[in-house]
């Protein structure tokens, strides 16, 4: 039986179509990707069966969670800065345009006036360890957490004319009376109107 | 045969000096490698479940206005005890005695849907959708909130408000161990 002879055939595949899909996904990926902000706390969000996309622009989240604390954050780097300036003004702390400018970064926060300061001229990796004791509260209308809300409501309605968009998120533990208290807060300012964040749940079937 | 030549440009023979014709082909696979490493990188950080929001309206407490008058029976009011259970009753508080539920399918949306359909066959047609008054206990949870205002929307109740709880409806929680 004679030997049938395999042609030997060379390994090499061209890539170049490869090569091209590869980084037009990565293309893809680079430019939608957005860097996820840490939460200070691990507030999981309940869920709901509302449909509607968290905006991602003129929006104030407050956070609710851990111990009854509340962090604060707010979108637009020059809406920060404006409203830190206008709370300095209003606690009587001076703050540099260089601590101005690291504020301008932090994309959550959730410490008392007195300590803000030493908060912002911490390096990153100080930050992650200190523990934030949360936005002190009230329901009057003269707490910290509420001048937060109205100094950026006025830095949005200064810098580009709209009005600020509340959101709560809120750890699905918390007690209601600390929720209640935020309404309140929210309600001295005559926000009658903002939304809750949740986690999709699929509607059931009618 | 595929692989970048580095060789120079061969010998040199004659006076000419000939280059040599290098292959242009290139050796992709580290670089394809690469690539697919980054695109898994991205792909599974990026989010691609967005959260999601729920509008919620309170009314303005602030103004004093006129208040319409409402039939006490078609309210319904749904109070939020501990251990994500609810009592719910129709009408006056303190008239019927409220019936403990619990969050769901079979629990509370049931009787939304129930109570909407009597309210509906028993009043006028102008004024025959159900008012839910949702108050919810100091041992209530956000939760619970978040999913008796769902129930609102998958059951579609026209009209419902957040209501502060009164001592009564306090003790009837108490009473069924829900406080």
């Amino acid at each position: 039986m004679p030997r049938v002879k395999v042609a030997r055939k060379s390994t090499f595949i061209d890539m170049t179509a490869m090569c091209d899909v590869a980084f037009l996904l990565l293309t893809f990926f680079i430019l939608t990707a957005k860097p996820r902000v840490e939460d200070p706390i691990k507030a999981e969000v309940p869920v709901s069966s509302k449909e509607k996309a968290v905006p991602e622009e003129n929006l104030a989240t407050l956070t609710v969670g851990g111990k009854d604390q509340v962090f604060y954050s707010v979108t637009g780097s020059d809406i920060r800065q404006e409203a830190l300036k206008a709370m300095g003004d209003k606690y009587h702390v001076q703050f540099t345009p260089e601590e101005a400018r690291k504020f301008a970064n932090i994309e959550i926060f959730g410490v008392p006036m007195a300590q803000l300061k030493s908060y912002i001229n911490m390096d990153e990796d100080q930050r992650k360890t200190f523990t934030q004791a949360g936005i002190p509260t009230d329901t009057t209308n003269n707490s910290e957490l509420s001048n937060w809300i109205l100094t950026s409501r006025q830095a949005d309605k200064a810098l580009h004319d709209k009005a600020l968009d509340i959101a709560i998120k809120g750890d699905k533990k918390e007690q209601y009376p600390m929720i209640n208290k935020i309404i309140t807060v929210l309600g001295q300012q005559k926000l009658f109107k903002f939304s809750l964040i949740t986690d999709l749940k699929m509607a059931p079937k009618k | 045969m595929a692989e970048l030549d580095t060789s120079g440009g061969g010998k040199h023979k004659g006076g000419k000096v000939r280059s040599k014709k290098a292959s242009t082909r290139i050796d992709l696979t580290a670089m394809v490698d690469l690539a697919f490493l980054l695109i898994t990188f991205f792909m599974l950080t990026t989010t691609l479940a967005k959260k999601k929001e729920m509008d919620l309206a309170m009314p303005d407490n602030s103004v004093k206005t006129a208040q319409l008058p409402v039939a006490a029976t078609r309210t319904m009011t749904i109070l939020l005890g501990s251990h994500n259970k609810v009592e719910w009753y129709m009408g006056e508080t303190g008239k019927s005695a409220p019936t403990v539920d619990n969050f769901g399918k079979d629990g509370i949306r049931k009787a939304l849907v129930e109570n909407g359909k009597n309210v509906e066959a028993t009043h006028a047609a102008p004024d025959n959708f159900m008012i839910v008054l949702i108050k919810p206990s100091d041992k209530s949870t956000y939760e619970n909130l978040v999913a008796a205002l769902d129930e609102m929307n998958i059951t579609g109740v026209k009209s419902y408000a957040i209501v502060k709880i009164l001592p009564i409806e306090l003790g009837d929680l108490q009473k069924n161990g829900l406080y």
